[in-house]
């Protein structure tokens, strides 16, 4: 019992290298998603864009957050699939036969997720740099972006997690994540909430893509950011422990 | 109890309502080759889930190299290797990179040498660079047996590792099976093949309907039957002798 605790974060590093491996011999999967995003920012910023009234003169400034968010939820559809494969083939049976921690497994997936979503990530705001996004934000503020888009990728993986380890197919595993992809356009990250109709506003304004989008943007103009801040970290944190008891539950029920 | 590498007593697992395995018994001896003989569905993948503590049992114990699978699972894991029946390899790493794989996570040091021996060991050193989605079933079977070698456990669970093979990779396998017991090693396998449980195996189980319904060794077993009457019929070859003579790797016995 001992040993297996005392290799967890070396057996959880070789789960980080194999996978890491996968994702860099399947560039697809990273095009893909960046891919999409980037289409997104370019059809709302130079199809949509001119007739949507932000109150900004520099819309890409206004659209990045939302892309970021975009991105990430496109992003874990992949760690749901990765995770599934495995727990359909029989790799996953001999690394539970074997001794070490049964959840660095699962940790290396996680991992993963975080290390592929940033990736995207730092290539999208590149593209949104040529596109003439810019930002006077410093160091502090890009750490605080940074940290809120890891706990957001981290609070949906381990959704991602649920659905990759419970899924009866392929399909189903990448299914959650539709419903997650569609939450951006129902919150400010594209268009100002005040022009939506009541109950569509309400549902905008008190979803927790909002209040991050809200704080991201804050930081990145150099304005206060505010009660958004905090309620973007509590919809994460809450989020991410939810998410991360179910799995684990369902994963030790599965393995 | 020195020398009993595994001992089932009384063990009981259901499915929901299907009850797979209704109270199965049997011991294997250390540095034997087990065979667990049963028809698809018969339990055998439910047994090797057990005693690898994969899944746990309803009901009844199981003793693995002394320890118990449901009280001490990690005393368990640590010395045994599982080759499960569909191979457990990973398709996008290399060879190389799953023997490398499987040395660190057994914490050995110098993980690029047992890669190395166990390349050149199962003749895989030509193709060890490549991607595994690109070998053949046998290699693929080779490996993942490779695999399971590493860290030298004194039990090693195959289930059903020649399904699917060709008869020159089958008989390569037999071949490696062979070797690990004369080397101390306790095999444990499961097969549908007679032919397999006859050519390899020490002590044989029939699992049927979820219980043992016939255990021991191959004379044993055949002792069950009638005796044999002598009759003289002329020896055909079997389709398979006669493949092997074609492409002329005739197995030697």
């Amino acid at each position: 019992m001992e040993t297996v605790k005392k290799h967890f974060f070396s057996d959880m590093g070789v789960m980080l290298g194999r996978s890491m491996r996968h994702i860099f011999r399947s560039m697809d999967t990273i095009i893909t998603v960046t891919i999409m995003p980037i289409a997104f920012m370019l059809l709302f910023v130079y199809v949509f864009g001119g007739a949507i009234q932000t109150g900004t003169d520099n819309y890409v400034n206004y659209l990045l957050p939302g892309i970021l968010l975009i991105a990430i939820a496109s992003g874990i559809a992949y760690t749901a699939y990765r995770l599934f494969m495995d727990m359909q083939r029989g790799i996953f049976e001999r690394f539970h036969s074997m001794p070490i921690s049964r959840s660095s497994a699962l940790w290396g997936h996680v991992l993963t997720s975080l290390v592929s979503n940033a990736i995207s990530v730092v290539v999208i705001i590149l593209v949104a740099l040529i596109m003439g996004f810019r930002s006077s934000a410093g160091i502090l503020s890009w750490l605080a972006v940074a940290g809120i888009l890891a706990l957001f990728t981290l609070a949906l993986t381990w959704i991602a997690a649920i659905a990759g380890i419970s899924a009866k197919s392929v399909d189903g595993a990448g299914a959650f994540s539709y419903p997650i992809l569609f939450l951006p356009f129902i919150s400010s990250a594209f268009v100002p909430t005040e022009t939506m109709p009541s109950g569509v506003r309400v549902f905008a304004e008190n979803q927790p893509v909002t209040s991050i989008v809200e704080s991201i943007r804050a930081l990145l103009a150099c304005q206060p950011v505010g009660n958004d801040i905090w309620v973007a970290l509590a919809w994460c944190v809450g989020i991410m422990i939810v998410a991360y008891i179910f799995a684990m539950r369902v994963y030790k029920k599965r393995v | 109890m020195q020398n009993i590498a595994i001992q089932v007593k009384g063990l009981k697992k259901s499915y929901k309502q299907l009850e797979v395995l209704k109270g199965v018994d049997f011991e294997v001896e250390k540095g034997s080759i087990f065979a667990l003989l049963g028809s698809n569905g018969a339990g055998k993948t439910t047994i090797i889930k057990i005693l690898t503590t994969l899944l746990k049992q309803d009901n009844g114990t199981a003793v693995v190299n002394e320890f118990d699978v449901a009280s001490k699972p990690d005393n368990v894991r640590q010395s045994i290797s599982l080759t499960g029946q569909f191979a457990a390899v990973d398709e996008i790493l290399t060879g190389r990179e799953n023997l490398i794989m499987i040395a660190k996570l057994r914490h050995l040091t110098n993980p690029r040498q047992i890669a190395d021996d166990l390349l050149k060991r199962f003749g895989l050193t030509e193709a060890a660079n490549r991607r595994v989605s690109t070998y053949s079933g046998g290699m693929r079977r080779k490996l993942d047996i490779a695999m399971s070698l590493i860290g030298k456990p004194q039990l090693i669970f195959l289930d059903e590792p020649t399904t699917g093979l060709d008869p020159e990779a089958r008989i390569e396998v037999w071949k490696m099976v062979k070797e690990l017991a004369a080397n101390g090693t306790t095999v444990f396998l499961t097969t549908q093949y007679l032919e397999e449980a006859e050519q390899l195996a020490n002590q044989i189980a029939i699992l049927h309907e979820g219980r043992i319904i016939a255990d021991g060794t191959l004379a044993e077993l055949k002792k069950l039957f009638p005796p044999a009457k002598v009759e003289y019929i002329e020896k055909q070859p079997s389709l398979e002798e006669i493949f092997l003579a074609i492409i002329g790797k005739k197995e030697e016995k």
